[in-house]
């Protein structure tokens, strides 16, 4: 098959930014997206151009790397992947493919499709852990968790932590992200102790790093590659409310 | 040179708590005047990193990535094991000693299995504690699965997603280390060169590859942490940026490589479908535990699989194996597979698969049974092939996975370059010849939390009073002058093909002569030819842009660079060993029914190669294996 691809380059973020368009032949249906991209900058690098700078690394859909937004989705046409993920099987022949990084203020560009998403881990450093140093914890099966609750545990922890709910969000809120995480570490008996400390730091470091607001439009589940539920939301507000009463 | 690999003297038992009540402290008011570099954020970067900070030393961590969470840990799926017997169903520290020692076919040290197992126990008191929610039977008590080459359950996992949750324990505990000060995190920097002083290691030179810098980093101690090296067969299941270079660059200055030829080849991983292709990707072992592999008994088979009737199906594992069956090691369940396609009886559009059947689990336990263990890995399958693992049986092919071999280390970790330490995939220690699963998220994590603050401590007391190396020292200026040139010298070839082309030639002449089995012919062929794509690539290479510049091009070369000469070592080391063991599988050494024929006599240590100088040849150091405590037996699973 045959693309038309208009792909924003943007040298840094203070350059001005611009779609290109390159056109591609002998795409195959089964390649993945990335491996389409792959073979746009080969041909790129041989005509002595420099090609399309973009994130990507396990190309199995958990490492969180890879980020674009195709035809205005995040993601591409399909929910619930992640790029890496996306095959050409799901574009007509002869399609024209816009191709744009994450757009969010908290998430400045650095080249191309490439963003910084360091907010994040600024966001996991205010309070996104259990204070458990090595060597001091007793024995596994002295806690004791149910199945449900394990496994509801593990469904917010699954977040990879891409920023799609982010970029997907008309107000650019890191609420999916951030709650994923206070829910995950609050649905745990070890997680509790902490639990009233860590969403309020947690809370006001991803404000002061400039993300919007949620106004519960639910486009992030929408969206997510891992399917984190926006009851985690709502998790976290009432964590959020109770932690404000207690304090 | 003599290596000594320093094992403690005593029973098996007590050699760890031995060196333990031994080692050399350093005061709590001592440890924030020493620094260490530990370059890698995987489980076992991420977990030294946090565990050493929470001590109180200065630590710098590197990683390649834009974040430390996305280290290739993160893609491992189907567990960790851990002899806590919680099944009591006859597990133990030493039972899980002797499986690993002997699906690592006897080329492992007894004394480091032995305290891989010991310390497994500790391993899942310290994730559980750090929350990663692992899975539970419905009385709250953690559960366990079973994987390939054991026959107890061993092993524990939260969903097909066990290494992204202990990765992101390791990456929480690192993160309330950055928070607390006491680790600065350097992301996108990719280390280039070691930096030695008086003959230890002191520093290295990493590249910003968001701004294309170089910069001088100097510690009292160096740790490498920076996984495999199996992405040199460019097809592979790991991550577009894994890569060898910082070992290599570690051997170049003097740290020998053990055994680099014994990689594990997965055999459940996704079959390649076209030349385009970037990766293979893994479907965990797990899967094993309820699906059956099978390839049909007519050659040329074009029927549907579902409408094969059984008796024409060829059920090889449970054949060949009867006592393990579809739970035989990955050594020899990828060598069956590459039999039974090989011989013609390959499935799928390439032939080059055979199938994964879930029909009689999901007709004895239900599909929604199915669906909790494996749900995430049936939809990963769907997403990447369009097909529904739930009606049809997956297609599945071997692809390099897991590099056994690595630095050399002793027992303390530590490579031969004083103060430069090999933690996680990066050494060789555990693992032996094979690798069995769920064993590498254990040596990861048990070498990072565990092992490390240890050793690292015991080594750092001499280093106080040591004079410290400032990075504007002449060990600095020439290592950075010396990247500096080799960078030049890549960007100005200005030739006609891309870094991809080379690695991808690589993969191939390695896949066929290096991979699941080998010849001494082959092997001498590979040579020759990776001599021949050494000098194309440095006659021919082309590389856009500049090198003072976020510049993906030339990271990548940069990696291909070293990988032509890894290639090389690992056919040597290959050639050099003239027997089959584990995953090194000599076609000239085997029983008459097509199994490794090892070679105690002979061959009954471990291959440490030093770096002889460009264009030589490879010095050999054996370290040989003594078994105190087990008798050595043919590895047999039938």
């Amino acid at each position: 098959m045959k693309v038309h691809l208009k792909i924003w380059r943007q040298k840094d973020a203070a350059s001005k930014g611009r779609l290109v368009d390159y056109d591609l032949d002998q795409v195959d249906t089964h390649m993945s997206f990335l491996e389409m991209i792959d073979t746009l900058n080969e041909k790129l690098v041989l005509k002595g151009e420099v090609p399309v700078e973009f994130d990507h690394d396990c190309r199995e859909g958990i490492c969180g790397m890879c980020a674009m937004t195709i035809n205005g989705e995040v993601n591409g046409p399909v929910a619930g992947l992640t790029v890496c993920q996306l095959h050409m099987r799901e574009f007509k022949d002869n399609s024209t493919i816009y191709i744009e990084p994450f757009r969010a203020n908290a998430f400045p560009l650095k080249r191309d499709l490439k963003v910084d998403r360091s907010a994040f881990d600024r966001i996991i450093q205010a309070g996104g852990y259990i204070s458990a140093s090595t060597g001091q914890p007793t024995e596994a099966n002295t806690i004791l968790i149910s199945h449900d609750q394990a496994e509801s545990a593990f469904d917010s922890a699954a977040c990879i932590g891409c920023g799609a709910c982010v970029a997907t969000c008309k107000n650019s809120s890191a609420a999916l992200f951030t709650s994923a995480k206070i829910s995950h570490l609050a649905k745990v008996p070890q997680g509790r102790e902490e639990a009233q400390k860590r969403v309020l730091k947690m809370v006001a470091q991803m404000d002061a790093e400039g993300f919007g607001h949620c106004s519960n439009t639910e486009a992030c589940e929408a969206r997510c590659p891992q399917g984190i539920s926006v009851l985690n939301i709502a998790q976290m507000n009432w964590e959020y409310n109770k932690a404000l009463v207690l304090r | 040179m003599t290596l000594d690999a320093k094992i403690p003297e005593g029973p098996l038992e007590k050699k760890w708590s031995r060196y333990k009540d031994h080692a050399k402290l350093v005061n709590p008011a001592n440890r924030k005047k020493l620094s260490i570099i530990i370059v890698g954020t995987g489980l076992a970067g991420a977990s030294a990193a946090a565990s050493m900070a929470e001590q109180g030393y200065q630590v710098q961590s590197f990683c390649f990535q834009d974040s430390a969470r996305r280290a290739h840990s993160v893609a491992a799926q189907g567990g960790v094991n851990a002899a806590k017997n919680y099944h009591n169903d006859g597990d133990s520290v030493y039972r899980m000693f002797y499986d690993t020692l002997k699906g690592g076919d006897f080329r492992s040290r007894e004394a480091n299995v032995y305290r891989l197992a010991e310390c497994s126990l500790n391993l899942i008191d310290q994730a559980v504690a750090q929350g990663v929610p692992f899975a539970r039977e419905y009385g709250g008590y953690l559960s366990n699965r079973s994987f390939g080459g054991v026959q107890v359950s061993r092993t524990f996992y939260a969903r097909g997603q066990t290494g992204q949750q202990l990765l992101l324990g390791a990456y929480q505990s690192l993160m309330r280390q950055v928070s607390l000060g006491k680790v600065h995190l350097y992301s996108r920097y990719e280390m280039l060169d070691l930096v030695l002083a008086d003959g230890k290691a002191k520093g290295i030179i990493a590249r910003n590859l968001d701004t294309g810098v170089l910069e001088r980093f100097a510690a009292d101690a160096v740790v490498i942490a920076t996984g495999g090296f199996g992405k040199i067969y460019y097809l592979s299941t790991l991550a577009m940026g894994c890569n060898g270079s910082a070992i290599w660059r570690a051997h170049r200055r003097g740290a020998l490589m053990a055994s680099p030829s014994w990689t594990q080849i997965h055999p459940t991983c996704l079959p390649q479908s076209g030349s385009y292709q970037s990766k293979l990707t893994l479907m965990s072992e797990s899967l094993r535990n309820d699906g059956r592999i099978w390839v049909p008994k007519l050659e040329n088979e074009t029927r549907e699989p579902n409408l094969i009737p059984e008796q024409e199906r060829d059920y090889y594992l449970e054949r060949r194996y009867p006592s393990f069956g579809n739970l035989a090691p990955r050594d020899i369940s990828s060598r069956a597979a590459k039999e039974r396609i090989d011989a013609g009886f390959g499935v799928g559009p390439q032939k080059n698969a055979v199938y994964l059947d879930f029909s009689k689990a999901i007709n004895e336990q239900g599909k929604d049974k199915i669906t909790e263990k494996y749900g995430n890995l049936f939809s990963m399958y769907k997403k990447i092939t369009a097909d529904d693992a739930y009606q049809i049986p997956m297609k599945i092919s071997p692809a390099a996975h897991f590099s056994m071999g690595g630095l050399w280390v002793d027992y303390e970790l530590m490579t031969t370059i004083r103060g430069l330490f090999a933690i996680g995939e990066a050494n060789f220690a555990d693992h032996g010849a094979n690798r069995l699963g769920a064993n590498s998220l254990l040596q990861a994590c048990v070498d990072g939390y565990f092992i490390l603050p240890y050793t690292l401590a015991n080594y750092l007391s001499g280093e106080l009073k040591s004079a410290k190396v400032g990075i504007d020292s002449p060990v600095f200026e020439e290592a950075e002058r010396d990247v500096r040139n080799r960078i030049d010298r890549l960007v100005h070839i200005k030739g006609s093909q891309t870094a991809d082309f080379f690695h991808k030639e690589l993969g191939k002449l390695l896949y066929d002569k290096c991979g699941l089995s080998r010849t001494a012919a082959g092997l001498q062929e590979a040579i020759d030819g990776i001599a021949n794509l050494k000098s194309a690539f440095y006659r021919d290479l082309l590389i856009p842009g500049e090198a003072g510049d976020m510049n993906a091009e030339l990271e990548k070369a940069g990696r291909v660079a070293d990988y032509l000469e890894i290639a090389s070592l690992m056919c040597f080391d290959a050639l050099k060993r003239n027997e089959s063991c584990g995953a090194h599988f000599r076609e000239e050494y085997q029983t008459p029914d097509g199994e490794a024929l090892r070679d105690d006599e002979n061959f009954c240590y471990v291959s440490a190669w030093e770096w002889p100088g460009d264009d030589k040849e490879p010095i050999l150091h054996p370290e040989h294996l003594e078994f105190e405590f087990i008798k050595l037996s043919v590895r047999s699973y039938s």
